[in-house]
């Protein structure tokens, strides 16, 4: 695969550091690689590595220091805070650790809830939930709360909500990380999926080596720098 | 539809808490209420008064009283329709928890100005008639039981004895504001006895109650008679009875102005309470808020949830109020019957009740919506992930 060709991802010198009282922690220095069109990639490193800053900074919801990310043909740090979140809305899908999902919806409702800042209808809205629901195979559990729900079958909703909005680009922060195995392995089967039949991109933090065996690619961040992982399979 | 079944929902996630906050505001729109209706009841005299209706009284005081004899000269005034002699009596009946206003008067020119007043007309002769004859409201006849005939006996304050009449009348309010507990005497008689008892006191008339033939008059009529008695031995101060009561209340005008401050204070209070109560909701619902702005929802958004939910339970707590003020008030308004001739909640204090929740949903979601607008994403999600 020439990933060079179709990269839907291009970072360029990407460097953001916090700032702790009056000292600056720098995290990502100078980063610069491509994420390829359809691609499965593996961020790894120790915990404290950057990983979740890098794929904040990918998905819009944080700013870098300097650096360019262009997704699409968009250069996302240019964009303005509410201009950002309109990006969100139309082109990311976010699997997070811990679900979020909101207690007090269904999950019908969850997996609705992006799509209420698009224009469609209520009954166009039911049908995408019922396909998105389907594919994550909880059709049957559109009804039931967070809180009636497995751990594994909430992370389902989540990626339900995920992919509602046929996203360019999907950002998974260890979504398995508070999974048991049997759940991780469905979780992670269903994102090859998705990988696989829908072609969606793909950008996974985790520290699970068999979580990483899914993707094609796998980067290890590693003090502020990116290394290829040497068993990187295609 | 989503966003507000998702606002209601959120309200009543802690049900306890909801529904204490919720009753915190009720009782605050209850007393809220309550407090407004004395203040209004206190100044529904005013409002029920006739603009046709003037008092000339003694410049000097209240207190002190005028001569019998300035009666005919008012009376050619020109304008001047009608002049009662009137008079403060201040009897007691039984003692005195059991109070109720009486006025010795002079029926005959008394009665056609006070339309409001609607006795039969058997009764109203019968009154005019007898000069130990009695008139008096509906409320005050049902609270002692008296059936017309009957000698209701008064114990004199600023005329001593004791002093008999006879239920010869009874009168019913026209409107419901209309004060039903008045009691009617007359004049004639007063003076009659006074003219034995203490004559120095005889021939006296505390104010004269004066109908003009109409309003735009009034005041013309007013600056004459004053002209007329300048100088003389008990100068005038003649003003619409609007304004005569208006000098009465004032009397009171620190107490309504107490009263006044309390119910806002009451506001206040529970202000403090559901700020707190949105604060704690708001802050246990930050990494919820930076999911959502995740997904691409705006400030405006997450302003609308907030102010929404602070809203809701504010409107829920205020109908209750509302709702419990009625029942609250005509007890309140039947245990201090004496004290209060209409005690009727008045559209207005509905509409400051409405007003007052409005308020207290609006400042109680500033904060909270302000810090979860302002949260940045990556450190909401921090807190929950
Ligand atoms: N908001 C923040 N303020 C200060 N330091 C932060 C903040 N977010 C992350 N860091 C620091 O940046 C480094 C990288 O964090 P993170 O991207 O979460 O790492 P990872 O996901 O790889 O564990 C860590 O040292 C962390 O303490
Ligand atoms: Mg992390």
């Amino acid at each position: 695969m020439n990933s060079e060709a179709q990269a839907i991802v291009e970072i360029r010198n990407l460097s953001k550091s916090y700032r702790r009282g009056s000292q600056i922690v720098p995290v990502l220095n100078k980063l610069t690689f491509d994420i390829g069109k359809g691609e499965f990639l593996a961020l790894m490193g120790p915990s404290g590595s950057g990983k979740s800053t890098l794929l904040n900074l990918i998905a819009g919801i944080d700013k870098a220091d300097s650096g360019t990310i262009i997704i699409g043909g968009i250069d996302i740090t240019t964009l303005s805070e509410s201009e950002l979140a309109h990006w969100r809305a139309n082109n990311v899908g976010f699997i997070f650790q811990f679900y979020n999902l909101i207690p007090v919806l269904s999950a019908f409702e969850n997996v609705e809830l992006p799509l209420l800042l698009t224009g469609l209808s209520r009954r166009e809205r039911a049908e995408h939930v019922n396909v998105a629901l389907s594919i994550v195979g909880l059709a049957d559990r559109m009804e039931h709360y967070p809180g009636q729900l497995s751990g594994g079958q909430q992370q389902r909703v989540a990626i339900a909500r995920a992919i509602i909005t046929d996203p360019v680009i999907l950002v998974a922060d260890e979504p398995t990380g508070d999974l048991d195995r049997v759940s991780a392995r469905e979780i992670l089967d269903l994102m090859e999926r998705l990988n696989a039949e829908s072609g969606k991109t793909i950008v996974m933090v985790t520290h699970d080596p068999r979580a990483a065996e899914k993707a094609h690619v796998i980067k290890h961040l590693e003090k502020g720098v990116l290394n290829v992982h040497p068993e990187t399979h295609f | 539809m989503f966003i507000l079944k998702l606002i209601f929902k959120n309200a009543f996630r802690h049900k306890l808490r909801t529904w204490l906050t919720i009753s915190g505001i009720t009782i605050a729109i209850l007393a809220f209420g309550l407090l407004r209706t004395v203040i209004s009841t206190w100044y529904s005299g005013v409002e029920s008064s006739s603009a046709t209706r003037l008092i000339t009284r003694n410049s000097i005081s209240l207190v002190f009283f005028l001569p019998l004899s300035y009666e005919e000269k008012i009376r050619h005034v020109p304008g001047v329709k009608y002049v009662s002699r009137d008079c403060w009596f201040g009897g007691i009946y039984i003692d005195e928890k059991h109070f109720f206003p009486n006025f010795a008067v002079d029926p005959k020119n008394y009665l056609p100005l006070v339309p409001e007043f609607l006795v039969p007309d058997d009764q109203q002769a019968a009154f005019i008639r007898d000069r130990k004859g009695a008139l008096a409201g509906r409320k005050i006849v049902e609270k002692y039981h008296w059936k017309i005939g009957d000698t209701i006996a008064l114990k004199g304050t600023i005329f001593p004895g004791t002093w008999e009449f006879v239920l010869r009348a009874i009168y019913h309010g026209r409107e419901k504001g209309t004060d039903e507990t008045f009691f009617l005497l007359h004049w004639d008689y007063l003076n009659e006895r006074l003219k034995k008892t203490s004559p120095h006191r005889a021939d006296q008339v505390g104010f004269y109650f004066i109908g003009v033939t109409s309003p735009n008059l009034a005041s013309e009529v007013s600056q004459s008679i004053d002209k007329m008695f300048r100088n003389s031995l008990a100068e005038t101060l003649t003003e619409t009875e609007k304004a005569f009561q208006l000098g009465f209340i004032s009397m009171s005008e620190a107490i309504v102005i107490a009263i006044q401050m309390v119910s806002f204070v009451v506001i206040i209070i529970i202000m403090a309470v559901m700020a707190n109560t949105m604060a704690m909701t708001a802050r246990e619902r930050f990494g919820e808020y930076a999911v959502m702005k995740t997904l691409g929802f705006s400030a405006r958004h997450l302003a609308v949830l907030i102010f929404g939910e602070s809203m809701i339970i504010a409107m829920i707590g205020c109908a209750a109020g509302v709702a419990a003020t009625f029942p609250v008030a005509k007890a309140f308004g039947q245990a201090l019957d004496n004290y209060f001739p209409s005690f009727n909640v008045a559209t207005e204090t509905i509409y400051m009740d409405i007003g007052a929740a409005v308020l207290v949903g609006l400042v109680a979601a500033i904060v909270p919506a302000w810090r979860a607008i302002q949260i940045r994403i990556a450190d909401g999600l921090r807190r929950i992930g």
